[in-house]
């Protein structure tokens, strides 16, 4: 198809998509509406499991079968993108010169690092309380731990992050997720379904399962992205590709 | 005036579209697709907003306080981390197709037509 | 309260203006790199729009997600395929050959 015939097949369809879109708005609730039925039902079933971040009572808790499907994506396409970027057989890996990093960054970097490894477990250890939970704190783990990168070089990360570990870790974890689930079964009621002690409201062991499966998915996203990240990076720091494995007809 | 917030999400979903068919780089596709998707995010979170509510958050707020919807919400955070390890998933593809056919204009790919 | 409110109404209007703006910028560029920088922008300013809906939860992963890891691997795709370019110039091109210099 020719570029122009597509744009026009795309302005035809957006079109239509705009009207449609805009008809279908008009039927919504109005923005800002104080209806909210679902909502209403989550807030009170969060408080009868004594969750006080009711988001964190809904992702592991009231739809913990959902966000069961939705760490499998996540674990699929790390491991997806950690095969497709494995270096190839005719690719052959250089390490980078150590590049001279002024001694005030590598100061700040130091004192970032374990700051903001330890912000990502804050935020992964009182998911069931305040904001945040295994799948920002896993974010922020992942990304902190680069700052070794920023402050020192490649080597330098390569000390501090232990892919086989971390890889068995986003594995055991992605598992642990599913195999918590058949606690439920095992006391007698249904998969994923909240079988510990609730604790009391407010406090850091309060949510049964909430806080143990969060837990578990902070350290599969962690690890994950760090995996994916080390994938990468060597792609982009390390690894030439030699002009002989680009025939362009080995697809 | 009060469907606005939902017709900004249509928008940005129709720019990101238009981003991708007009695309001649694979990469700038994949960046383009990523804008398309945080339209789904405003959508969700603006439906789930009420007017005077809070972040559904009870650790320091009373039980009976008005907040605003947290199934969204949940919906959203998950599909936020989940939605970056498939961008990263579509990156690598992108590696592998340069690698092997040296290119990245999708228009150029004749060894994938029909 | 009721200030608080129109404040709130007045920062979610600010908010959604920049991010259509934005999101838009980001969806005409045409550069990736260029890109990726319009892209962390755009996840910035999602994750105050989140704040404003009341969504910290979200804001949260918006902000690492958006704001570093989403910029951060498409600039590290573009470096390793313009390492490529710069190894082998005759291949029909993208991006100008040489330009993969230090990390990012």
């Amino acid at each position: 198809m020719s570029r122009t015939a597509r744009v026009g097949l795309f302005l035809a369809a957006a079109a239509v998509f705009a009207v449609v879109f805009t008809l279908a708005c008009t039927g919504l609730p109005h923005f800002g509406a104080a209806s909210h039925p679902y909502g209403t039902r989550a807030v009170a079933a969060a408080l009868r499991h004594r969750t006080a971040n009711v988001i964190s009572s809904v992702n592991f808790d009231q739809r913990a079968f959902d966000t069961l499907g939705e760490e499998s994506i996540l674990f699929a396409s790390v491991l997806g993108a950690v095969a497709l970027l494995r270096p190839a057989r005719d690719e052959r890996e250089s390490s980078p010169l150590p590049l001279r990093v002024p001694p005030s960054t590598r100061l700040i970097g130091a004192i970032l690092l374990p700051l903001t490894l330890l912000t990502g477990v804050y935020i992964v250890a009182h998911g069931q309380l305040s904001p945040g939970g295994g799948f920002q704190g896993g974010v922020v783990l992942a990304t902190g731990l680069h700052l070794a990168y920023v402050a020192a070089d490649y080597r330098a990360l390569r000390r501090v992050r232990p892919l086989v570990v971390l890889e068995v870790a986003d594995a055991v974890a992605a598992g642990a997720f599913a195999l918590l689930g058949l606690a439920g079964l095992i006391a007698g009621s249904g998969y994923l379904r909240n079988v510990l002690p609730l604790g009391t409201f407010n406090q850091l062991s309060s949510g049964g399962l909430v806080p143990v499966i969060n837990a578990a998915v902070g350290l599969e996203v962690g690890s994950g992205l760090v995996v994916l990240l080390a994938g990468f990076l060597d792609q982009a720091v390390e690894i030439d590709t030699p002009p002989a494995a680009q025939d362009g007809d080995r697809a | 005036m009060t469907i606005l917030p939902y017709l900004a999400a249509g928008w940005i979903f129709l720019a990101g579209l238009y981003g991708m068919v007009t695309s001649r780089n694979i990469i700038r596709t994949i960046g383009c697709l990523s804008v398309a998707q945080s339209a789904t995010y405003v959508l969700l979170l603006a439906i789930g907003y009420r007017r005077g509510g809070t972040a559904p958050v009870f650790s320091d707020a009373s039980p009976r306080s008005r907040v605003v919807d947290p199934v969204v919400q949940a919906l959203t955070l998950t599909d936020v981390v989940v939605g970056a390890t498939v961008t990263a998933l579509l990156l690598a593809l992108a590696i592998q197709l340069r690698k092997r056919h040296g290119t990245l204009d999708p228009d150029a790919l004749t060894g994938l037509k029909g | 309260m009721n200030d608080a409110n129109t404040l709130n109404g007045y920062l979610i209007a600010v908010a959604l203006v920049l991010v259509t703006a934005t999101a838009t910028a980001a969806a005409l560029t045409r550069e990736p790199v260029r890109q990726a920088i319009v892209l962390g922008l755009l996840g910035l300013e999602l994750a105050v729009l989140f704040t404003a809906l009341q969504a910290p939860d979200v804001a949260l992963s918006q902000l690492a997600v958006g704001g570093a890891l989403t910029p951060l691997l498409i600039v590290l795709t573009v470096r390793k395929v313009r390492r490529e370019a710069a190894e082998r110039p005759d291949a029909s091109g993208d991006g100008d050959p040489g330009a993969g210099s230090g990390p990012r």
